[in-house]
């Protein structure tokens, strides 16, 4: 092995040392998991997650039943998404506080809510008066995941 | 590629690498750390201290967002901008804000023959509410008493230094010394004892005039003996702290005793009632020769009369919106208009993009601005009116019509001012805002049938 390659191998253990650490240190593993606690590994969520273990949906649905795809392409990849925006989002610190959800978002929430309850509001989702705005669970029924 | 070259990028690229590997490390590190602490005690604060600086030193947050009252941002309608004034001997300021009576004349014929007439300018952040009451044109028209200072100054320690520790008694001593002469004993504009116990933070209010004006109002409901600061809940609190001052008053008898005219309700025209039993005016119009009152700020009351107040917002809610301070929630003690933070300050409760929620309250605002206008002119038109009759002497000739009219001139521009005084164009209560100006414009319209009654009989009398 040429020192060169040694110079390059050590470099790239420390900065793979370092990143490793970084990881687990931030429980970085954690978002391969549905656990709910991945979310509160940043504080923001705290609020969410309290309301959450006190509301109706908490024994069928944590949060990734609501706020993924049911789809396991669709889910890891909004996952992936997700994570990136929300970890940029906590360090840069630049997001609204209270949070508002995006478009996005909203559609995967509301085609989670289908998910389960799609037989029983079949016939809600036809002939609604404003053809344009698609019908939203959580206009009225905003409270069931958790508060904000 | 060369050896040293390669050497070269592969440093090059970890100590970047390491950079951002690390500074990402500490941040997690730093956002940990927020999570845990809350707060330190620095200083011990004592029930003496009206330096907000000092209480700062222990909420250094809510110390800073309190400074910032100090900024000047305008929304739609209210707000106001900094202009720039020449310093002269009688007015130190460099910056003021807008003058109103130039903006809309019509104030000017309102109040014609009292001294807000002379100069009343767009009501500034917190941080000026002294400055701007010392320094205001209507200290060198008319004599102010002490009282002023109840709501424009830091007033708690003062009361006690005056009372021996009995707030009331030190209440009533400075309400009978003149402003010159009292305003010396300030140091400050609204600050952190005014509405905070120093021993455990929680709210309380300070101002008696408050305390008697809530227990007359709680009577009206059949609360007997009320007191405030043992019976209010916390979200009562948030909002009592801030009526103790953005309320309508007038000063009673030759005491100047600050009093809030509750005794019969909270609606405007039920302060109305209360102010006829008490035969209270404040000036004489100077175009009309009627006895009228002049409205103070009842934001109090006629947000007491919206749909907020109904489903248990408090001020604070709203104007000192909860936010979070690395992982600490704080009350922001920017006391500013909501719609400057609608995120905050709307987005908690109301699940709305932002800029559909500020063409609400703007919609509100504008539909407001316009019936205000309309009873403003009606109003205006109706002093012209009693111009013609004002040289006539009640006293020397009796005439129960014109008696009549004058009244109805002070009912309709007391219903008017109400709404015109209370600052948010309508938002806090934009149907009662409406009930009143309507009640206003009927005054009018009564007083001008009288009005015509009178030319015919005056007319016939030559």
């Amino acid at each position: 092995m040429s020192k060169l390659n040694v110079v390059f191998l050590i470099l790239f253990g420390v900065v793979l040392g370092l990143g490793c650490y970084s990881f687990i240190y931030a429980k970085g593993y954690s978002y391969m998991s549905d656990d709910p606690k991945a979310c509160v590994n940043c504080h923001i969520m705290n609020e969410n997650m309290d309301s959450w273990i006190k509301g109706t949906h908490h024994h069928v649905a944590k949060c990734n039943d609501c706020h993924l795809p049911h789809n396991i392409v669709g889910k890891y990849a909004v996952k992936a998404l997700n994570g990136f925006n929300h970890s940029a989002a906590f360090t840069l610190q630049n997001f609204p506080d209270p949070i508002r959800i995006r478009e996005h978002s909203l559609k995967v929430v509301k085609s989670s809510c289908l998910s389960c309850h799609q037989p029983m509001v079949q016939a809600m989702n036809h002939g609604g008066k404003n053809i344009n705005e698609e019908t939203n669970c959580l206009h009225c029924h905003r409270n069931v995941g958790h508060v904000k | 590629m060369t050896k040293s070259k390669g050497i070269f990028l592969a440093v090059g690229g970890a100590a970047i690498a390491t950079v951002l590997l690390t500074a990402l490390l500490v941040n997690i590190f730093e956002r940990k750390t927020e999570a845990k602490n809350v707060f330190y005690r620095v200083v011990e604060i004592t029930d003496d201290m009206d330096d907000p600086a000092i209480w700062g030193k222990n909420f250094p947050h809510q110390y800073d967002s309190y400074l910032r009252t100090a900024d000047m941002r305008r929304t739609k309608y209210g707000g106001s901008e900094a202009f720039p004034h020449v310093p002269t001997e009688l007015d130190p300021r460099d910056t003021v804000s807008q003058q109103k009576l130039d903006e809309d004349p019509r104030l000017k014929i309102m109040w014609a023959g009292y001294a807000f007439s002379k100069d009343f300018r767009e009501e500034r952040g917190h941080a000026y509410m002294l400055s701007d009451q010392i320094f205001t044109e209507r200290q060198n028209v008319t004599k102010q008493p002490g009282t002023c200072l109840n709501c424009h100054a830091s007033t708690y320690v003062l009361y006690k230094k005056l009372g021996d520790g009995d707030i009331t008694k030190g209440f009533e001593e400075m309400n009978k010394i003149p402003y010159k002469e009292i305003v010396h004993s300030v140091n400050h504009p609204v600050s952190c004892i005014d509405c905070h116990d120093p021993s455990t933070m929680s709210l309380r209010v300070t101002r008696p005039a408050f305390i008697e004006g809530i227990r007359a109002f709680k009577a009206t409901q059949g609360i007997k003996e009320y007191d405030v600061n043992k019976m209010a809940t916390r979200q009562e609190m948030r909002t009592f702290v801030c009526g103790q001052c953005h309320v309508e008053y007038y000063f009673k008898g030759a005491d100047k005793r600050l009093t809030y005219p509750w005794a019969d309700g909270l609606k405007a025209d039920q302060i109305l009632e209360y102010y006829k039993k008490d035969g209270h005016k404040d000036w004489v119009h100077a175009e009309t020769g009627a006895s009228v009152l002049k409205a103070q700020h009842p934001e109090f009351e006629m947000f007491n009369q919206g749909t907020h107040a109904r489903a248990g917002v408090a001020c604070v809610d709203c104007h000192m919106p909860y936010e979070r301070v690395g992982a600490m929630k704080i009350t922001n003690h920017h006391v500013q208009s909501p719609l400057l933070n609608i995120n905050k300050a709307c987005q908690t409760c109301h699940n709305v993009p932002e800029g559909e929620l500020k063409a609400r309250a703007e919609t509100i605002q504008d539909r407001h601005m316009e019936l205000r206008n309309i009873a403003f002119d009606a109003l205006v038109d109706y002093i012209k009116d009693l111009k013609e009759f004002k040289d006539i002497d009640l006293t020397k000739t009796p005439n129960k019509k014109l008696a009549d009219a004058r009244d109805l001139q002070k009912q309709a521009q007391f219903l008017f001012d109400f709404v015109e005084a209370e600052n948010s164009s309508g938002f806090h209560a934009p149907q009662e805002s409406a009930r009143v100006l309507g009640l206003s414009i009927e005054k009018v319209r009564e007083g001008q049938k009288l009005v015509a009654e009178l030319r015919r009989e005056l007319k016939t009398a030559k």
